[in-house]
């Protein structure tokens, strides 16, 4: 009861901003799968969304698959942003799908809503499967190693699902990653930052290819 | 002041245990409960406690054993496999009316089974477990939140009824993230030391306090029976909780604990969306049951013309069903849907059966 009460009042009191997102989507639910391989940043990718979810006072799950997972095995999690109280964080068909290598998508390509929207990693999934109208398929970790570090392909996805779907602004989701950082990491913020922008841009570009043809 | 992170269940139990005043932690590594077991580690000795992985689960258990009777908080935790090998300790510590904290997060059995989520300790968690006329408190949190919260409540019933208390998560709710409310360390009231009277302590100017549970006098034993038997009536008359939704309109109540309620809960909201009238009854203890407040329901109702319909919606095969059926004495049908060894009945599959059985 104290604890429902309290989380009245942290909801009744957001900025004006956030009280604006909410009344534009009261209900709003969005789950997502994010898959690829061990070593990634599955799992990352996932609790820096859902961190930044938290900064917005939103409702979160986050389930990781914890199974016998290996560097280079498969590995996902899924993930509910939500306005409302959130029954199973179990997803048996996501709004969205962050697919980062051939077999995740081989695993999870049924697992999408009708119209759902895909974001598939092109450096490692070559075919031309097309799941769901909105699918979308950047180089992830080839642009990532264009930038001197191959690890950040999991935050160029986030920059680009960010763009795609307006639920989250980047800046909350910069501010998640730099409360989350360990001191002794803190020059990887940066990297991670400029990742981001870079994900973000390509999707906005992309946009603009399209709106501009 | 509290502030707001993101913990997993297994994270958010151990630090409601720190919260709680736990000094004593010892357990050791099994899926899906390990976060619980690292969180430990890395924050009891912060917390001025002592952390140890022990070399068995048999061992741990008799760890919390031996500093519980020295007064202090103790805890251990594990999965259904190693939660069968503490089960000698967990009479012992019955036997002996030591309070003690033990943490099941439950996967899929019987055997070694898998890792994936499941119900099915609660026969063993409720029963007793052990040898012997006893029970522990059984709690079921069904949210990451709860399962923080319970943690300070636990060690109170562990210590104002000198008896186990076995908190009953399962895979999912201990591996899934959810943010949470947590104490800041400055204003954790419960971190004092509390003193027990019964503790040894070292017996400089007193008596010295005797734990055992061999009694082989005549009667003896009978005579410590009938003094658990005393305090189990009073902790079922005192200690039943639940949670319960829309239960004055209801004409099918799904009772359901745990990661379960929370489905449950989901469809009974979807359902209720749609004019269908259906209520829910979560038990947040599962012994002692909520019986009472099955008891009332039906006795409330009986001048209607329709009782309502009870379905029992768990992760396993019949278990908590047998509770409601004995609750229910016959008075209303009671339906089942459960699956087990990694099955999760889902929303839909709750609402179908909903609709099959007329709610």
């Amino acid at each position: 009861m104290l604890i429902e009460k309290i989380f009245w009042i942290v909801r009744s009191s957001r900025t004006f901003d956030s009280l604006k997102a909410f009344c534009n989507s009261p209900n709003m639910e969005e789950k997502i799968i994010i898959a690829g391989a061990g070593g990634q940043g599955i799992m990352l990718l996932g609790k820096v969304l859902a961190e930044a979810a938290m900064r917005k006072n939103k409702f979160i799950t986050w389930l990781p698959a914890y199974g016998a997972e290996v560097r280079g095995g498969t590995a996902y999690c899924m993930i509910i942003i939500s306005d409302k109280e959130i029954g199973s964080p179990y997803i048996h068909k996501a709004d969205t799908l962050i697919i980062m290598n051939n077999l995740s998508l081989e695993k999870f390509k049924n697992r999408i809503k009708k119209n759902g929207l895909m974001l598939i990693n092109a450096s490692f999934i070559k075919n031309d499967l097309l799941i769901s109208p909105k699918m979308l398929k950047y180089s992830f970790t080839d642009i990532a190693k264009n930038m001197g570090n191959i690890k950040v392909a999991n935050m160029i996805a986030l920059g680009s699902y960010l763009a795609n779907r307006k639920i989250l602004d980047t800046q909350t989701v910069i501010k998640a990653i730099e409360e989350m950082t360990p001191p002794e990491k803190k020059y990887l913020i940066e990297i991670n930052k400029e990742a981001l922008l870079a994900g973000k841009k390509l999707t906005l570009s992309a946009h603009e290819a399209l709106t501009g043809a | 002041m509290s502030k707001k992170i993101l913990l997993s269940g297994n994270e958010a139990i151990a630090q409601g245990a720190l919260d709680a005043g736990c000094y004593f932690y010892a357990g050791y590594p099994i899926t899906p409960q390990n976060e619980l077991i690292s969180y430990m580690a890395a924050n009891m000795p912060k917390a001025g406690g002592v952390f140890i992985q022990a070399e068995s689960e048999l061992a741990a258990i008799n760890m919390v054993f031996g500093a519980s009777a020295t007064g202090t908080r103790a805890m251990t935790s594990s999965s259904s496999p190693g939660m069968s090998l503490k089960q000698e300790g967990i009479s012992y510590i019955a036997g002996t009316q030591l309070p003690a904290v033990i943490v099941n997060i439950m996967r899929g059995g019987p055997g070694l089974g898998n890792i994936t989520p499941a119900q099915s300790d609660y026969f063993q968690a409720t029963r007793g477990g052990g040898h012997g006329d006893y029970h522990c408190i059984v709690l079921a949190p069904s949210t990451v939140q709860e399962a923080h919260d319970l943690m300070p409540l636990s060690f109170d019933l562990a210590d104002k009824y000198r008896n186990p208390i076995i908190v009953l998560g399962d895979g999912m709710l201990g591996q899934m993230m959810e943010p949470i409310f947590v104490m800041r360390h400055a204003s954790r009231v419960a971190r004092k030391r509390i003193t027990k009277k019964w503790a040894l302590t070292g017996c400089k100017e007193r008596n010295p306090n005797v734990i055992k549970s061999l009694y082989l006098k005549e009667g003896a034993l009978e005579k410590l029976n009938l003094l658990l038997q005393k305090k189990y009536k009073i902790i079922k008359e005192k200690e039943q909780r639940y949670e319960s939704l829309h239960l004055d309109t209801a004409e099918v109540i799904i009772v359901a604990y745990g990661i379960m309620a929370r489905i449950a809960k989901a469809a009974v909201n979807k359902l209720r969306a749609k004019g269908k009238k259906v209520g829910l009854i979560r038990p947040i203890t599962l012994w002692p049951f909520p019986e009472t407040l099955i008891t009332q329901i039906l006795s409330g109702l009986h001048k209607k013309k329709h009782s309502p319909l009870f379905l029992v919606v768990e992760m396993s095969y019949g278990q908590m069903l047998e509770d409601v059926k004995l609750a229910v004495n016959g008075k209303a049908k009671v339906e089942f849907l459960g699956r087990a060894g990694g099955g999760i009945p889902t929303e839909e599959e709750i609402i179908s059966k909903i609709k099959r059985i007329g709610g």
